[in-house]
């Protein structure tokens, strides 16, 4: 298929002219401290017809899930349905503030506790809060309560360990809350390796972060027998939950006996990720962790519910208010129209498309480690690279050319020139029959042209460097910086 | 919905459960047991029940504030922020396909540079409060010392989420004091307070009771050494002051009065700005200008090192999903209302908060404003009921009342803070009055 953006040249909205035409107009005197006014504000001043031509045009050169396939590994981008924004646009979702008096906001309590009570069937957990905005927030909110409960226990844990296969914000979450991260490498299976785990545990060990599928794709098969081993020290086992599309009615983190979950609304549960966020990270915890979470947990009291504050060993609070509540709509109601028995479907046909696409592209793609996989799959470039000099870079702007996102690249970084894929439950076989097919074409492919790739977006390659180099950030910058040969 | 058997052929396995054949028997479970799925209607009509339940903003007249408010939203602004190449996009790490989004996040970042006169803002936090959060810990990083000043008078929520932010670190809090009269910060408090220890100051215009309090101008000229960092209502920046202009070195904010819609709370935009000179050490992502390989202007997310996908446990910050689509639509907003829009309605907002406290004051027990400096969109004023009693007594007359402050500031048990926006009408205000008579009486 061929495949052609829009390329418009469109200015800057600061180079855009015309006169305001925004009403209402307000000349009136204010006080203000004298050494306080404002003197010059530089905004643009043009009409909104052409502020909403200059969108449309940019819009017109972004692709999302409603554009294409967009296997993102790890990042679960599937069809977002369009019930879910219609719900979260509502104006009793929209025109609701936070600090309303509980009796005038039991419809928005009522949708967060039930979605909590669906989360920890999902998870198997005892409890969960909404709070946190996204899943490196989850992480973080979990790193804390971790650290409450070894408190509270008088324990002096100030470790956690990964592996070396985890998405980077979980070391950089344990680390934010002031824990020393120990990486263990991953066994020669792509799985996490108990020897090392085992000479990495110690009653320093607070917790131990786990994804499982892992990134690789791959179960983690000893998971069982990684729990014990971590729970024998005391330790708490934590569960990132990105990949919790592969196994949603087939096991939980709670089966797995972890004992902290996040979620990702914006992955598993359909949530449009909006060009990098809003996302939602809730945290679900076993019982004996419930009395740590944060602040305000919501109650039902005589068929009420309410918030409820008084909570001594909380951690207080990890964001302003309660959650990403328009977020929270869109998740509740894709899983009311999931169903349970939906949900298990969901995971199943995730991990059917995605082994059927591997097989598909392997073995033109090498792909170390086991054969199965769940909802994703990690394959190399690096025979392409050794042979032909094409990276997974060019491999991915390749994929641009023929209008498909490309997978995620150069990550889990143990495998070298890796191609991370996720095709999510909601493609079908011709569109995953069309991929496999751009990645074999490109397999074959010009070297010379793939280099030079992309050629039909509205750019051609990016100059990452000179980006680097120049740090042009904001009009002010760049006003300054202007001058022969500049962008 | 049935499985594609075709596929399952081309596997050479007849049963899906065969690709889960590594998951071992000790960990599975059999399904979830959640109510069956329901139809896209039955979904609508389940839903919308629900939320209907919620009095909304729409119904009756609202007076809260507090860091989230109740602005008109143009119409434009939704369809721009609705659009699905924006909507189900992902970060834009292959920029050539994502220039849209990329150059809208480089304008956001523009805008927001422009109204805070700093020349570097990310392209958006979670929210106001964790946005402080990592101004302190950035703070740190510029000044590696233990602790961070903060007013007494803040909101609470904000105050617990920098507490968790900065432990971490193991950086602690000093509360300044506000002077009783003005509102405004107590400089001889803050001077006492200041110690060698000390990595940076936080103040906030408009501050918690509303005030645009100038003691913040004086800030970098008495402590040049410390790192400050201003909280700023991004609607207030049309007519006040940015802090750029005074030496702030990180400005914070909330970014939800820029046109995006309150929701109960979130999606929110947390504002971060700061100086050049601190750019590598500050947290989120930053998108740049550049060029593509035929020379045409082109942008891409830059300075990615400080990021947690390549940097890990040394990364600036965790951070990876944020707001972008809550930039865009902060950006949509301020390029419909432009800078003469912004300042004209800034102005209604003093304004109708100005003929609000005028109304307020003269009621039988009422007092307002309290504090005597000059206020932006709302101030504090002292009621004869408990606040908490007074709301509910008011929403009984269909009216949602002030933000009580006593769970902000422990000793106000009698006061609540009033907000006005371009939003609150003259008969608003009338019903108000009329409904306070009487519940008071
Ligand atoms: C495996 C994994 N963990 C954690 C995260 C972080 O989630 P978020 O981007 O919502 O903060 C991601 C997604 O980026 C991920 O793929």
């Amino acid at each position: 298929m061929s495949y052609r953006q829009a390329r418009y040249d469109e200015p800057l909205i600061f180079e855009l002219l015309g006169g305001n035409d925004f009403c209402p107009v307000c000349d009136d005197k204010v006080r203000i401290p004298e050494e306080m006014v404002r003197q010059d504000l530089c905004l643009p001043d043009i009409p909104e017809r052409e502020v909403v031509r200059h969108y449309i045009n940019l819009s017109q050169m972004n692709f999302g899930v409603d554009n294409g396939m967009y296997p993102l590994g790890s990042c679960t981008m599937k069809y977002n349905p369009k019930y879910a924004d219609l719900l979260s646009s509502l104006s009793t979702v929209t025109s609701v503030h936070p600090y309303q008096d509980e009796e005038s906001v039991q419809g928005a309590l009522q949708l967060m506790r039930d979605l909590e009570k669906a989360l920890c069937i999902i998870s198997g957990m005892d409890a969960v809060t909404l709070q946190p905005a996204a899943g490196a927030h989850g992480e973080f909110t979990g790193m804390l309560i971790a650290k409450a409960y070894h408190a509270a226990n008088n324990q002096q844990r100030d470790e956690v360990i990964v592996p070396d296969s985890a998405h980077g914000t979980n070391p950089a979450s344990a680390a934010m809350a002031g824990f020393t991260v120990i990486e263990v490498p991953s066994g020669p299976d792509g799985c996490i390796d108990l020897e090392a785990v085992k000479a990495a545990l110690s009653e320093r060990t607070a917790a131990v972060m786990v994804t499982n599928p892992n990134t690789l794709g791959l179960f983690e098969k000893d998971i069982a027998d990684l729990a014990r081993l971590v729970h024998s020290y005391g330790a708490l086992l934590y569960y990132d939950g990105a990949n919790l599309n592969a196994i949603m009615g087939i096991t939980t983190p709670g089966a797995m006996h972890f004992d902290i979950v996040h979620f990702n609304l914006h992955k598993t549960f359909a949530t449009p990720h909006g060009g990098g966020g809003p996302g939602a990270g809730p945290v679900g915890v076993r019982m004996y962790l419930e009395p740590y979470l944060p602040v305000p947990r919501i109650i039902s009291e005589d068929g009420k519910y309410r918030f409820d504050y008084d909570r001594k060993e909380s951690i207080g609070k990890v964001r302003s208010l309660y959650g990403n509540f328009g977020v929270l709509v869109r998740a509740y109601a894709y899983i009311l129209e999931q169903g349970g028995d939906g949900l298990k479907d969901v995971s199943q046909r995730a991990v059917l498309n995605s082994n059927y696409l591997k097989s598909r592209v392997v073995p033109t793609y090498e792909m170390p480690f086991a054969q199965l996989r769940k909802h994703e799959f990690v394959i190399s470039a690096k025979k392409l690279a050794k042979e032909k000099g094409v990276h997974a870079t060019d491999i991915a702007k390749g994929l641009l050319d023929k209008g498909f996102m490309t997978p995620t690249i150069y990550f889990p970084s143990l495998v070298e020139e890796a191609l991370m894929i996720e095709p999510t439950e909601t493609e079908s076989k011709e569109t995953l029959d069309r991929y496999a097919q751009a990645l074999i074409d490109i397999a074959s492919a010009d070297p010379e042209q793939l280099r030079t790739a992309p050629h039909n977006t509205a750019i051609s390659r990016v100059d990452e460097v000179y980006a680097a180099k120049e740090l042009i950030l904001s009009w002010r910058i760049y006003q300054r910086k202007k001058g022969p040969g500049s962008p | 919905m049935v499985l594609d058997r075709r596929m399952l052929e081309a596997l050479g396995i007849d049963d899906v459960d065969q690709l889960f054949s590594d998951v071992p028997d000790e960990v599975r479970i059999d399904g979830l047991p959640l109510p069956t799925g329901k139809s896209e209607m039955e979904v609508i009509i389940k839903v919308r029940d629900m939320l209907a339940q919620n009095t909304t903003v729409e119904q009756v007249p609202s007076f809260l504030g507090g860091g989230i408010y109740n602005h008109f939203i143009p119409s434009a602004v939704k369809a721009i922020a609705g659009r699905s190449e924006f909507l189900t996009s992902y970060t834009p790490y292959q920029a050539e396909i994502s220039q849209g989004m990329l150059q809208a996040l480089f304008e956001y970042q523009s805008m927001m540079s422009e109204l805070t006169a700093m020349d570097v803002v990310n392209s958006s936090n979670y929210d106001g409060a964790t946005a402080l959060g990592e101004a302190a810990t950035m703070c740190h990083r510029i000044s590696p010392k233990s602790a961070f000043m903060v007013p007494s008078a803040m909101n609470w929520e904000k105050r617990s989420v920098l507490k968790n932010y900065i432990d971490g670190v193991g950086m602690s809090v000093i509360e300044y004091c506000y002077d009783p009269y003005t509102g405004g910060m107590d400089m001889d408090d803050v001077r006492s307070k200041m110690t060698s220890d000390v990595c940076g100051i936080y103040a906030e215009v408009p501050n918690l009771f509303g005030i645009i309090d100038p003691n913040v101008t004086k800030l970098k000229k008495e402590f040049p050494e410390v790192p400050l960092v201003v909280g700023v209502n991004p609607l207030s920046l049309a007519l006040v002051r940015p802090p750029g202009e005074y030496g702030a070195d990180i400005v914070i904010g909330e970014g939800q009065p820029l046109g995006i819609s309150m929701s109960f709370g979130g999606p929110l935009l947390g504002i971060f700005a700061c100086r050049s000179e601190h750019v590598r050490k500050m947290p989120g992502r930053l998108i740049g200008m550049t060029k593509d390989h035929d020379g045409r202007r082109a942008f891409c997310m830059t300075l990615q090192t400080r990021e947690q996908h390549i940097r890990r446990s040394k990364a600036t910050s965790n951070i990876c999903s944020n707001e972008a689509l809550m930039a865009v639509t902060a950006s949509a907003y301020l390029g419909i209302v432009g800078a003469k829009g912004l300042r004209s309605l800034a102005r209604l907002n003093m304004k109708n908060a100005k003929l609000l406290m005028d109304r307020l004051d003269p009621l039988d027990g009422f007092m307002a404003p309290m504090f005597d400096g000059a206020h932006f969109n709302e101030f504090v004023v002292r009621t004869p009921l408990h606040p908490v009693k007074l709301n509910k007594l008011l929403l009984r007359h269909g009216i949602i009342g002030g933000m009580p402050m006593h769970t902000h500031v422990p000793r106000m048990t009698e006061h609540m803070l009033m907000t006005a926006t371009e939003l609150t009408t003259m008969k608003d205000i009338d019903k108000l009055v009329i409904a306070l008579q009487e519940v008071t009486q």
